[in-house]
């Protein structure tokens, strides 16, 4: 499969302000050295506990967010460095979703003016009516006259979905879609999600904390902690046997559906919280909750390397997948 | 006996909004109930009804607890239980706490509520508790202030606030939901050992079955106002015997089983009543 895009060394500082005087007293880095790529057609999942930066990384991609330095190659070009005037062609093909549907819908706006705002930014010409889009996501034609309110979670999140794909992108960041609503409509929205990747050809970057929806779509996994990426697999390879620590203590960590199960669970699987990203530890982000850590763990930080064919793991001593 | 007894529970708001329908159920002293729902099932609005906490709404029913309907009872005698018998956890535990008050202060004020004891004997109550649930450096964290704590020890600072007086009843309404899993299963795993140690029994609300199948002794899954589904928690996953309770199971993507090509969705509401 053909690369489609590429992220090298990523990092993502923002200033710290003095809450009374706002001068910046430091900067915090949210992304640290992140390097990805996404395949023409694949869904790369990118998973992690809050604040480990893997929404502000789905923002660099998309070049919400300009990186404070890294490489982001798209469609030939290193959307990192590109003008807002040289940008605007290539959102025809990068789109992004929201994890709150309300907030990311003008509410003054009718689902009609909402769909075919793309086409006017972009000054084309549109490609479908807006009944056509709404059918593409389930929605029904006398809904293109509503404002954003008529509608329940699961409804504006597929007008979000719309608007999306409003312009064929062939890259779509999926920003935690599905976390805010309930969960059987969930369900739902992760069917559409699939359906429509095959329909329209589509690539994803998933971006989640639930560990179960992004099993549902994703081929392979990221997963990142504290600004860096410390795992990336393949999804039966990352669930089967996760290497690093980490990755070992979230899937352990994860409530299953079966008493029997969740009697027999060893708890608390991983000790302490995570470290404040305006005082990362030295060495491996990990260290301070890891049950493996040695000495070489606090001083020198573990590079994302191969541990398997297409397995990458950033850790000194990785567990020994058994597969 | 069982501690606790609803029986017709109706909850209407003051916009006609039934949210709570004739609701019947009953937790026994020392175990642990899960009341499971999407939102919009009454879950939370019945565990609010519990502690007299719904100003304005209608509440019709009987709410027994130890013999004591608190449906008809006065607020002096809801403030009496409120605290000292039956104590609650929020889901948002930065929006529980107050802003301007040491933490410490805060568990202090909430057991001088029920105990006529002097602030400094408070305080090290305060102090004791906050290690109990696993606090590092209590003495030092007790004068610290809500936003210097990260969301999993905020809500060990609430759970240590509701255990303070050692209730008979834990409401615990989402207490979970807005935390990272590590620290959700830190959350919970704490909740099951103190829940040991103290004999107190459990509501927990939530709308993760994963959750429900780690803690409960008996679940009643809620939709609509209205109970959908009774029993223990075994029987409910392994033979559940309601549509919605199925589907509810079903639709939800699980790490330990075959990924399936499409996830199964929940008919709408007419259907399954």
């Amino acid at each position: 499969m053909t690369v489609l895009l590429e992220a090298r060394d990523l990092v993502m500082e923002f200033p710290v302000r003095h809450a009374l005087t706002r001068r910046v007293v430091g900067r915090v880095a949210a992304v640290n050295g992140v390097s990805l790529r996404i395949r023409s057609g694949e869904t790369l999942g990118l998973v992690g506990e809050s604040g480990c930066g893997k929404s502000t990384t789905g923002r660099l991609l998309t070049r919400l967010l300009t990186p404070t330095s890294g490489s982001v190659h798209f469609a030939g070009r290193d959307l990192a460095t590109l003008s807002e005037r040289a940008l605007r062609p290539v959102r025809r093909e990068l789109q992004i979703i929201f994890q709150d549907p309300f907030s990311s819908l003008n509410p003054r706006k009718t689902v009609r003016q909402i769909l075919s705002a793309p086409y006017r930014y972009q000054r084309v010409a549109e490609r479908e009516p807006v009944e056509r889009q709404l059918a593409r996501v389930g929605l029904l034609p006398e809904h293109a006259d509503r404002y954003p309110h008529e509608f329940s979670g699961g409804q504006a999140q597929r007008i979000g979905i719309a608007r999306a794909l409003a312009l064929r992108p062939r890259l779509v960041v999926c920003d935690e879609p599905v976390s805010a609503l309930d969960v059987s409509v969930q369900a739902q929205i992760l069917n559409l999600l699939k359906d429509l990747q095959e329909e329209l050809a589509l690539s994803y970057l998933f971006v989640a904390h639930d560990l179960g929806a992004v099993r549902q779509l994703c081929d392979r996994i990221a997963v990142m902690y504290l600004g860096t990426v410390v795992e990336t697999a393949d999804r039966d390879t990352l669930f089967a046997g996760p290497a690093h620590p980490y990755t070992k203590a979230l899937l352990a960590a994860v409530p299953i559906p079966d008493p029997a199960r969740e009697r027999a669970r060893p708890r608390v699987p991983l000790t302490g919280d995570l470290p404040s990203p305006l005082d990362p530890p030295t060495g491996c982000p990990f260290n301070t909750r890891c049950p493996k850590a040695a000495d070489r763990c606090r001083v020198e930080r573990p590079v994302l390397r191969a541990h398997a064919t297409g397995h990458d793991v950033a850790c000194h001593y990785p567990e020994e997948t058994t597969r | 006996m069982s501690l606790l007894e609803v029986s017709e529970l109706s909850v209407v708001f003051g916009n006609g909004v039934r949210a709570v329908d004739r609701l019947s159920f009953d937790l026994d002293r020392g175990s642990t109930l899960c009341v499971v729902g999407e939102s919009g099932s009454g879950k939370s609005v019945t565990s609010l009804a519990i502690l007299g906490l719904l100003p304005g709404a209608e509440v019709s029913g009987r709410i027994t607890f130890d013999g004591v309907n608190l449906v008809a009872a006065r607020p002096a005698e809801l403030r009496a239980l409120r605290g000292e018998r039956i104590a609650i956890v929020f889901q948002d535990a930065l929006s529980a706490l107050n802003p301007y008050y040491q933490v410490g202060f805060q568990i202090a004020e909430a057991y001088r509520a029920h105990r006529r004891v002097p602030m400094a004997q408070a305080r090290r109550v305060a102090v004791r508790m906050l290690e109990r649930v696993g606090i590092p450096d209590p003495e030092r964290r007790a004068r610290e202030y809500p936003h210097q704590f990260s969301g999993g020890m905020r809500q060990r600072v609430m759970i240590a606030m509701a255990l303070c007086l050692e209730p008979e009843l834990l409401i615990a309404d989402e207490p979970t939901t807005a935390l990272d899993v590590t620290v959700q299963a830190q959350i919970l795993g704490l909740l099951d050992e103190l829940r040991r140690e103290t004999g107190t029994s459990v509501l927990f609300v939530t709308h993760d079955m994963g959750v429900v199948a780690g803690l409960a002794d008996e679940v009643l899954v809620m939709r609509g106002g209205r109970a959908v589904e009774r029993g223990p928690v075994d029987r409910v996953f392994a033979e559940p015997a309601e549509p919605y309770t199925r589907a509810l199971l079903a639709c939800v993507p699980r790490i330990d089983r075959p990924v399936p090509d499409r996830l199964a969705t929940v008919p709408p509401m007419e259907a399954t009543r």
